[in-house]
């Protein structure tokens, strides 16, 4: 993983020195509200309903078991004893004061982290692949990309008051496992026609109250001229980007308003001007970048373990879990492991000081001592290997981290909605709660597998409700929480986003339409299809039908 | 007014010595004279012919279209920003730098914040029209609060990246 040197140390420290005194300023009052916010914002400090949330980045979901360490710490110190994983690969504090939030920074910066650009009008936190680097059908580790991406992107002078925030995902791999295609750039290694690898660059996805699916910009991206280009494609984007319009401010709707085509013409003009040496990347510049995301010291060993076999066959509640939470790795006799933070009733992303410990001495004694954080908000331990998964799979069990239900019903994206976030019009949590409890049984009866359900507590769709196969959004009508359905949205490779069934459900009827949904899938599907290919295939009638108890 | 200038990268505080002029105001005799854009368009031969310097200053919706064959004959450019939000002139400065090799004072104006200046002296602003109510000591300090930067831009500062490839300059270098 990347390693501090001495330039990225000192550069953390002077951050965190300089939020320090901003937050004096603005306790001492020589700052105004108005003023510290922006400033709060791109140091991933929120004001929240009952509290401030610290957002901390975990750049491209990796941190070591040190850095998990530190942020148990931080949850029993600053916060009340947990915290919770993003679909942005971050982790958020909910019960922040102010005047600790300095501190906390300093506790980052001892490992390495910092909370810069988690928030506010600037490039984010960059996502990528939680399987990078161990993915079988990878063109290329995107890891070293999104690295070069996000030190380019750190206290950009010239983007960091950009008409609205800017999300880049990176993705090495055919199946899309980043949801680039609903990023405002998507970023996508590619093999062209001379072999050479470099990048598809995938432009105007997002979701909130306008969905976008990314439109492709450019079909082949030499390696070298990445920066350049996307240096390009924010310039514009800075100057032509809508600033009147909170909800029309996204690079989608400057997309979509000028057409791909003349919004290429816009970039490459851009480009051709600002692509100087500047920005180009030199190859040596690229292979050390590379060398800090080498493959681990892996084991020899052989492709199939005896030793996982026969257990296997032994424990049926180990088989269930290894076929849901396990995915292939590309060296012989090794697997990545997803920890699914979806506990049957449990709070979506949620963790304890206690568990990210053990989690953290976990991944020292079975996957090199490194964790990653999944967009879907589970955990993953990449390097494991074989023989020992069981022994794995029995120390997660006994700390309630082993819920066989990765990718299926009860695997639910939930937001922190009302019961945490101030721009909330609906509860996410509770709602998702009560589905897990509901489609628990449903799922182990009928094998509710690849089956995505995310849950929104407002517009902004945090959760990417949109794409999920079963979307929910929190509304409030009259006083009253609603909750408005989608069916058939998807964030892979086969990006789309869901339509709306027809009107929205009660706090306490939803579950219900949830359930009814997928009984009436199971009627419909054939052989092993999945429900998004079902939805696809059926059209949304038969779900109406039953929802409304049309004829 | 006091402005924060930069000189040889060092910031200072100073007297301001631009007198801005309305549209339709009559022009001063002597004095530097800051017009806006329409102004400069429509008054430009009056404008260059006394002999005096001249600054054009840009709302934060209008661009150098059409200003860069006129750039040699400014003295100051002076980029307004309306609100903390409006970052588009971060890009003109840039511009104006790197692109169109001006060499002139570029101010930033409106609202300006103390713990902005940094951000707009790597896009090249090398004077501040800082608001009253910040202090002038505190803003000097703005400038040294980071020393460490990741990407190129107007201030010709060796990204972390170059320094790493040992060519100080030479990879990430912008001049
Ligand atoms: S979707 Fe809305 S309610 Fe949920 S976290 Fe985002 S802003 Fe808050």
């Amino acid at each position: 993983m990347y390693a501090y040197d001495t330039l990225d140390r000192t550069f953390v420290a002077q951050r965190t020195a300089q939020f320090r005194e901003q937050v004096r300023r603005r306790l001492a009052n020589e700052l105004s509200e108005d003023e510290f916010k922006p400033l709060r914002l791109r140091n991933g400090l929120y004001l929240q309903l009952h509290a401030y949330m610290l957002r901390v980045a975990i750049p491209y979901g990796l941190v070591s078991a040190d850095q998990l360490r530190a942020l148990a710490r931080i949850a029993r110190r600053y916060d009340r004893g947990y915290g919770h994983f993003t679909t942005r690969q971050n982790i958020q504090f909910n019960w922040i004061s102010l005047k600790d939030a300095p501190d906390i920074l300093n506790d980052l910066a001892a490992v390495e982290m910092h909370a810069v650009q988690t928030s506010g009008n600037c490039i984010r936190n960059i996502t990528t692949d939680q399987f990078a680097g161990v993915a079988a059908d990878e063109i290329e580790d995107p890891r070293p990309w999104a690295e070069i991406i996000r030190q380019w992107s750190t206290n950009h002078p010239e983007f960091s008051f950009l008409p609205r925030k800017f999300k880049v995902a990176v993705t090495g791999s055919a199946s899309d496992r980043s949801a680039m295609r609903v990023h405002d750039i998507g970023v996508r290694l590619v093999r062209g026609i001379d072999g050479a690898i470099g990048f598809e660059i995938w432009v105007g996805g997002g979701l909130g109250r306008t969905p976008m699916i990314a439109q492709l910009l450019r079909g082949f991206l030499p390696k070298e001229h990445l920066l350049g280009y996307l240096e390009a494609v924010l310039r514009v984007y800075n100057v032509e980007g809508r600033r009147d319009n909170l909800y029309k401010s996204r690079i989608k709707i400057l997309v979509s308003t000028l057409g791909i085509e003349r919004f290429r013409d816009l970039v490459e003009a851009e480009w051709t001007l600002t692509s100087g040496p500047g920005l180009r990347l030199e190859t040596a510049g690229i292979a050390r970048m590379q060398s800090h995301f080498r493959a681990p010291p892996y084991a020899d060993m052989p492709g199939r373990s005896r030793e996982f076999e026969a257990k296997r066959l032994e424990d049926s509640a180990f088989a269930r879990w290894a076929k849901a939470n396990l995915f292939p790795h590309k060296q012989p006799g090794y697997a990545a492991v997803t920890i699914s933070l979806k506990p049957i009733g449990g709070v979506p992303g949620d963790l304890t000081a206690a568990q990210m410990d053990a989690v953290a001495s976990l991944a020292d004694a079975y996957s090199l001592g490194e964790i990653r954080v999944t967009h879907r908000q589970n955990l993953v331990l990449a390097h494991v290997p074989q023989d020992r998964l069981h022994d794995l799979w029995r120390a997660l069990d006994a700390l309630d981290l082993a819920t066989p239900n990765l990718s299926r019903a009860t695997d639910i994206i939930a937001c922190p909605g009302m019961d945490y976030c101030g721009l909330a019009t609906a509860r996410s949590i509770p709602v998702a709660q009560r589905l897990s409890e509901r489609l628990a049984a449903l799922d182990e009866q009928y094998d509710l597998d690849q089956l995505s359900i995310n849950i929104s507590g407002c517009v902004n769709s945090c959760s990417h409700h949109h794409v999920g196969h079963i979307g929910i959004l929190g509304l409030e009508k009259g006083g009253a929480e609603s909750y408005q359905v989608t069916l058939g949205g998807s964030s892979a490779e086969d990006a789309a986003v869901g339509r709306i069934i027809g009107p929205g459900f009660g706090a306490e009827d939803v579950v219900d339409a949830v359930e009814t949904i997928l009984i009436t899938y199971l009627g419909q599907r054939e052989d092993s299809e999945r429900f998004l290919d079902t939805v696809r295939r059926v059209g949304q009638d038969p779900f109406r039908r039953a929802l409304y108890k049309q004829p | 007014m006091q402005i924060i200038r930069l000189i040889e990268g060092q910031p200072a505080t100073d007297i301001d010595v631009w007198t801005r002029i309305d549209d339709g105001e009559p022009l001063p005799e002597y004095a530097p004279t800051m017009v806006s854009l329409a102004r400069w368009r429509s008054g430009r031969n009056d404008l260059v012919r006394r002999n005096v310097a001249v600054g054009v200053r840009l709302a934060s919706h209008e661009t150098l279209e059409g200003l860069a064959g006129d750039l040699e004959r400014l003295d100051l450019i002076a980029l307004d920003f309306p609100n903390l939000n409006d970052g588009r002139h971060f890009t003109t400065a840039r511009l104006l730098r790197e692109r169109h090799g001006y060499r002139g004072e570029i101010r930033a104006t409106g609202q300006v914040l103390r713990d902005q200046l940094f951000a707009m002296a790597r896009c090249g602003f090398d004077s501040f029209d800082l608001q009253a109510h910040q202090s002038a000591e505190s803003a000097r300090e703005a400038f040294s609060e980071i020393s460490v930067v990741f990407q190129p831009a107007a201030d010709g500062r060796t990204a972390a990246h170059a320094i790493r490839t040992g060519g100080a300059g030479a990879h990430f270098s912008a001049s």
